[in-house]
């Protein structure tokens, strides 16, 4: 009689809040990922852009026949040559100018040549006429009587407006015990992605169109560029190769895209464009700078009664998203603290300045700089501790705001309270106050700020959706194929733990592909902290259906009922008791070989009804809303400006931790970025040109220069996130610089309203305060 | 290459990544556009051009460099090591499984001049402490991290704790 086969069993073991590696970093760590910059295509020329020398002018005459005789050159073009339309979100910006020139980053003409240096020597050969133009680089002067007109057709120089209202202002300020009112003064930054900007466009023999692109919004940009070019979006296809770096930078399109297409499409070749590090500080976007105006209002007790709310964007020449931000800023202003009674209206308005695009945060590092000082403010004149009064005004779970934004899951108390007690924050901040009058070179101050972002995707278009297809192969390998971009955040690896909890198969099992419009779902593109949210439901809701397809063929087999059967560490095994009933390679490959094996599921997720917003902003952007709160901690140089970050305590609800190594990084990162922008970086705009296109002038964070962090998790489960998570992308850059103006105030009493904190701007704005003191004594 | 060809070029020898090389170079190619353009490593990376960022040091000779500031015909008879030869170093391979494990790559295009600076640190004793890999680390730009999990990496494959 044979012996029966000894009973195994097969532990349940979770993937999600694990410390996972990121999928595509040995090849990072190796060199052998190859970038849009490593790329080359058989045949292939480069290109290179001429941009205006001039600020604003009249373009007289261009003479291209030095460049066009130059040997080694294929194609010259200039906007006389093209058939094209305007691109951008206000559609107000053609790839090639012929007419006039609004900006020094402004593209003039194009040459596609055998070599880089060929390419670069037939732009030096172009001779262009100007005939000069009144500049207009001072955002409050755009909107003068008489002012210079950035576009004749625009007779006011208003890019966009935004106007949100609820309650009545007048009726706040009434009930209010203390206001407050102060212009902010937001700076230019910019990306700096490690990765410059570059593209690849290749006619294929049949007409159809490739791109080698490192765009966040793949899907979208297919219908852009073939409005520009007249052609069917059917015939577009957009290749990703890995990304050196995103943060918003690349949801646009730029005009250096379809004029390398242009050019591609004179020359009868693919065309390679890279830029330098020079042009990718000149041409790429900025951070929206903005001016911004608040007036804040509470009672006695701490309570808030109304904000009022002005911002001016300098818009730049054109229209990228950076005008669009006021939508997340209004966001910010009327529901991160309830408040009864706010209005908020906004311009965007055109000058000779570089323009603004979309940047991680969205405006709210902005907007959440000027709301969270004047809570301080407010707390420090009304006698409360600064603490407890953003305690009494925070959200909880299931409020709806006034602006309509319904927060089913929210952390938010927990992750002021969490900071409060980790960081000592009102103890401190109390000593540190006592502190600053006595005599000393060195103070330190505490500052805490918190912040509300979409973290549920984000209904800025129509639809919010991602798809999966999802295949299994006879040797239960699995591949997923998604709409969702990876530019370093992880993506991939988030998406293939959420498969592989479902499926029980480790992760070595899992190919995610993301990169190729021809193969992966559509989607709206890498932005708005929404890809863990959407695509990751996208994902597990495919690998679900692969599940139940799995479970019932198995039950078949098996003769027990599939509810009782589970997928656990590559078995098919019983629930109830880990029990393995049988291998799933060897399920898969009879089911292959011998049933309808069905194993190519697919998904859409859209994001679940809600109402939309409408006109007046009012409605639901997000089907989740993320929640932080960061303080930190400083030591201020009174003889030199110098600022010295020390600590930063971080709550953040994440909705649930799934891949903690890289949700610590998202964070790590961010706060970086954020530290950057409140002290370092600084993109000198003066009279419209960039003054300090470089690494040696633009001033990145380094390694020595971090601060020590405190990170926690709120896990607030949120009942829609895939696993109970929330988007965290953009949350950890936004709070750090209303912290740091805040810890600046309560080391040395100074408020500074103006960014950046760079030991210059530090020293000025101590020394004035000085002069105004002894004045007043 | 109309250009290119009318430029003075010199003979050069060299050791790369544990091989011999010998190459016609212009006297103006820099040793980023020889291991990138003519050899076609391209783990080495160009993101500045000027010495600012870090990403596309090599090691020549032991000592770390930002390549993009070298000549090219300067590495005639050094021995040079890019990202791409180090599969076969063991140290390296540490330092390599360290930066995956310890999450210090995002985007990854810092990550190869991180690898490089990180061996010489390590290779040459200056990895001793957590303060010192972060002051070693000081020319190596990355946008997406914020250093921290790098640091640990370096520290992990360095044997240091504090």
């Amino acid at each position: 009689m044979a012996k029966p086969m000894p009973v195994r069993t097969v532990a349940e073991e979770s993937l999600i809040g694990k410390r996972i590696p990121k999928m595509d970093a040995p090849d990072k760590v190796a060199g052998r990922t190859r970038y849009v910059q490593d790329l080359n295509v058989p045949g292939q020329l480069h290109g290179k852009i001429l941009r205006s020398a001039r600020l604003h002018a009249r373009i007289v005459k261009i003479d291209t026949s030095k460049a066009k005789a130059l040997p080694g050159v294929h194609v010259v073009l200039t906007a006389a040559d093209v058939d094209q339309r305007p691109i951008g979100v206000r559609k107000d910006h053609m790839p090639l100018k012929g007419d006039k020139v609004r900006s020094f980053r402004d593209e003039i003409a194009a040459v596609a040549a055998d070599t880089p240096e060929i390419a670069e020597e037939a732009i030096r050969l172009i001779e262009v006429v100007y005939e000069d133009l009144p500049p207009l680089t001072d955002p409050e002067k755009a909107l003068l009587p008489g002012a210079p007109l950035i576009h004749e057709d625009k007779k006011d120089n208003v890019a966009m407006t935004f106007d949100y209202a609820n309650g009545d202002v007048k009726q706040g300020e009434a009930e209010s015990d203390i206001i407050v009112e102060d212009t902010f003064y937001l700076h230019y930054v910019t990306h700096c992605c490690m990765g410059v900007s570059g593209i690849i466009a290749d006619y294929q023999p049949n007409g159809n169109l490739l791109l080698h692109s490192n765009t966040q919004v793949p899907f979208l940009h297919k219908r852009e560029f073939a409005e520009i070019f007249g052609i069917d979006p059917g015939r577009i296809r957009i290749i990703q190769p890995p990304i050196g770096g995103g943060f918003g930078s690349k949801l646009d399109i730029y005009p250096f895209e379809p004029i390398v297409v242009f050019l591609a499409k004179a020359a009868g070749r693919p065309v390679k464009l890279v830029f330098t590090r020079e042009e990718e500080f000149v041409a790429s976007p900025t951070r929206q700078p903005v001016i911004l105006k608040l007036r804040s209002g509470a009672k006695k007790d701490g309570t808030l009664t109304f904000r009022d709310c002005v911002t001016l964007h300098d818009n730049g020449a054109y229209t990228s998203w950076g005008a669009t931000t006021p939508f997340v800023m209004m966001q910010t202003i009327s529901s991160l603290y309830r408040v009864p009674h706010c209005c908020y209206h906004t311009k965007a308005v055109y000058t000779n300045n570089p323009y603004a695009g979309s940047f991680r945060g969205y405006g709210n590092l902005q907007a959440t700089f000027a709301v969270e000082a004047h809570i301080d403010k407010m707390a420090d004149a009304l006698g409360l501790d600064a603490f407890e009064m953003r305690l009494k005004n925070a959200q909880d779970p299931g409020e709806v705001t006034p602006q309509g934004m319904h927060f089913k899951s929210c952390g938010f108390k927990d992750c002021l309270k969490t900071v409060a007690a980790r960081s000592g924050f009102s103890d401190k901040r109390h000593a540190y106050r006592v502190a600053e009058s006595a005599p000393g070179r060195y103070k330190r101050g505490i500052g805490m700020a918190s912040m509300l972002h979409v973290g549920g995707g984000a209904k800025i278009y129509p639809s919010d959706g991602c798809g999966t297809i999802l295949k299994i192969d006879d040797f239960a390998h699995v591949t997923v194929m998604t709409g969702a971009s990876e530019i370093g955040q992880g993506s991939e690896t988030v998406l293939a733990q959420l498969v592989a909890e479902e499926l029980g198969v480790p992760l070595s099992a899992i190919t995610i592909v993301n990169n190729d419009t021809d193969i992966t779902p559509w989607d709206v593109g890498v932005h708005a902290s929404r890809t863990t949210f959407i695509a990751g439901n996208a994902a597990i809701g495919a690998a679900r259906i692969a599940k139940t397809k799995i479970l019932a063929a198995a039950a078949k087999v098996s003769n027990i009922a599939a509810t009782d059967l589970t997928l656990r560490g590559g078995f098919v095994a019983r629930a109830a008791d880990g029990q393995v009933i049988m291998d799933l390679p060897k399920l898969l490959r009879s089911i292959h070989f011998q049933d309808k094996a069905d194993l190519v599921m697919t998904t859409f997720y859209y994001e679940p009804p809600s109402k939309h917003q409408d006109k007046e902003f009012k409605g639901d952007v997000s089907a989740a809303y993320a929640w932080a709160t960061q303080a930190v901690e400083i030591e201020v140089d009174l003889w030199t400006g110098i600022i010295r970050l020390l600590k930063v305590t971080a709550a953040h609800d994440v909705g649930r931790v799934l891949n903690r190594l890289g949700i610590e990084g998202q964070i790590e990162g961010g706060i970086v970025m954020g530290q950057g922008y409140a002290l370092s970086e600084d993109l000198m705009v003066r009279e419209g040109r960039i003054a300090n296109p470089n690494f040696r002038d633009y001033k990145l964070i380094t390694a020595p220069e971090i601060p020590a962090m405190d990170i926690s998790f709120i896990e607030s489960m949120d009942g829609e996130g895939p696993q109970g998570a929330k988007g965290v992308g953009e949350a950890p850059a936004i709070c750090m610089a209303a912290a740091i103006a805040n810890a600046i105030e309560n080391a040395t009493g100074v408020r500074i309203t103006a960014l950046p904190f760079t030991p210059e701007n530090v020293y000025r704005a101590l020394s004035s305060a000085r002069g105004q003191a002894k004045g007043a004594a | 290459m109309s250009l290119a060809a009318e430029l003075p070029t010199r003979r050069i020898a060299f050791t790369l990544n544990g091989s011999p090389k010998r190459v016609s170079v212009p006297l103006t190619l820099s040793a980023l556009e020889l291991v990138r353009d003519l050899l076609g490593l391209t783990g080495t990376k160009y993101a500045c051009g000027e010495g600012e960022c870090g990403a596309c040091t090599i090691v020549v000779d032991g000592k770390s460099l930002n390549s993009c500031l070298a000549f090219a015909v300067d590495l005639d008879g050094r021995m040079v090591t890019t990202v791409e030869g180090v599969a076969s170093d063991p140290a390296l391979a540490r330092l390599r499984e360290a930066l995956v494990e310890a999450g210090g790559v995002q985007c990854g295009f810092c990550t190869p001049g991180i690898v490089m600076q990180a061996k010489y640190l390590i290779d040459s004793g200056r990895a001793t402490s957590r303060a010192a890999i972060q002051r070693g680390l000081e020319g190596n730009l990355c946008r997406c991290t914020g250093y921290v999990k790098i640091i640990d990496a370096v520290a992990q494959a360095a044997g240091v704790n504090a």
